[in-house]
């Protein structure tokens, strides 16, 4: 932990002056060591204007206060959609108590087969905490360009599929787009980052 | 000259029994919610000799394809394949994040717990198909796939 190399660093500082630097710069910068991609600074998705399944208005400030994990899929999705989900369920059991300040967020691509009953029900499957978020078609592609999420239907035997984005986005407590997570990254990793953003929000004056 | 007439027929004798041994270990379906019109299927297949799978049919789903799901950077692609060659003795595996039976067009919600009827079809070297029929139990949508005891 920081606290004891700091506290070693500053024994043995007279005598070796280089390892007290290289202690010194381990100390300053593991506060921001994430283990996913760190985004910190991005200027795309600031916030969106979506609707829940009971037809309410949900933008990101409404969680204020909460790390927000947010993914776009459809619920067709056989693969990539239910497991980024699942990974989000784990990732909240890691978090135990810390789990409650976590939203997860699922936006739908196909808002024309995901229905409001359908959104809700295949979130809840996973977690009934879990929001499912909606628009119409138009509206969706400009959410997902706000987002730099690509998806495209494309046709396969007289229905269609949806080729799509796997990245989720995590924001800190304040709605600040911080991490980028990839389809491959574990929920142990993102357990450990979403934890350092909660701690560094409680621990701000 | 004659001996080896002999052993290619005994070669095709034994590629044309052996084809069916092929082994399905742990099929299983991805549970749906309510409405929910599409979802996966997965197992292994191990065929002892070289061959593919060419088809899938199930009563559940009106559409049953073959499909391959890649990743191409960051993104999602899903698409139909023709088929999946099972090369000889390797177990040729049907999991999220790589090769799926596709039901589309469900008939009813597949529930956790459910027995879903599913037909593979496995076509030898030689040309003959071979169907066989599968029991699938279907995972809470949530499962992962892998099988907690199944460490490899
Ligand atoms: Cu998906
Ligand atoms: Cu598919």
């Amino acid at each position: 932990m920081p606290s004891i190399h700091c506290a070693a660093r500053t024994a043995v500082r007279t005598v070796f002056a280089l390892l007290a630097a290289v202690a010194l710069t381990a100390c300053d910068s593991t506060a921001l060591q994430f283990r996913n991609t760190d985004i910190t600074g991005a200027n795309f998705g600031t916030d969106f204007s979506l609707l829940d399944p009971e037809g309410n208005t949900r933008s990101l400030s409404d969680f204020r206060g909460k790390a927000v994990m947010m993914f776009f899929g459809f619920t067709q999705c056989p693969d990539i959609c239910p497991t980024a989900l699942s990974r989000a369920t784990e990732v909240r059991k890691l978090l135990g108590d810390d789990g409650q300040h976590l939203k997860v967020i699922f936006v739908s691509v196909d808002p024309e087969r995901d229905v409001p009953e359908v959104l809700k029900a295949y979130t809840a499957a996973f977690d009934p905490d879990f929001l499912g978020l909606y628009t119409s078609v138009e509206n969706t592609r400009k959410v997902a360009d706000d987002f730099r999420v690509f998806y495209r239907k494309v046709p396969t035997g007289g229905s269609y599929t949806m080729d799509h984005t796997a990245t989720s986005y995590v924001y800190d407590p304040q709605g600040r787009l911080r991490l980028a997570v990839s389809h491959q990254s574990s929920a142990e990793s993102i357990a450990a980052d979403v934890r350092i953003l909660l701690q560094t929000a409680s621990s701000r004056p | 000259m004659k001996m080896k007439i002999v052993a290619s027929l005994f070669a095709t004798l034994v590629s044309s029994a052996t084809l069916a041994q092929v082994a399905v270990t742990d099929p299983w379906v991805r549970a749906t919610v309510p409405q929910q019109k599409a979802t996966g299927a997965f197992m292994q297949i191990t065929a002892p000799a070289d061959a593919r799978l060419v088809e899938a049919r199930s009563p559940v789903a009106n559409i049953v394809e073959i499909h391959e799901m890649v990743m191409d950077k960051d993104v999602m692609k899903m698409r139909a394949i023709s088929g999946i060659d099972l090369p000889a003795g390797k177990a040729v595996e049907l999991k999220p994040g790589g090769y799926h039976v596709m039901l589309i067009d469900l008939n009813a919600q597949v529930k956790e717990g459910d027995v879903v009827p599913l037909t593979v079809v496995i076509e030898g070297k030689d040309g003959k198909r071979e169907s066989i029929e599968l029991k699938a139990a279907a995972r809470p949508l949530n499962s992962s796939g892998v099988m907690p005891m199944h460490k490899h």
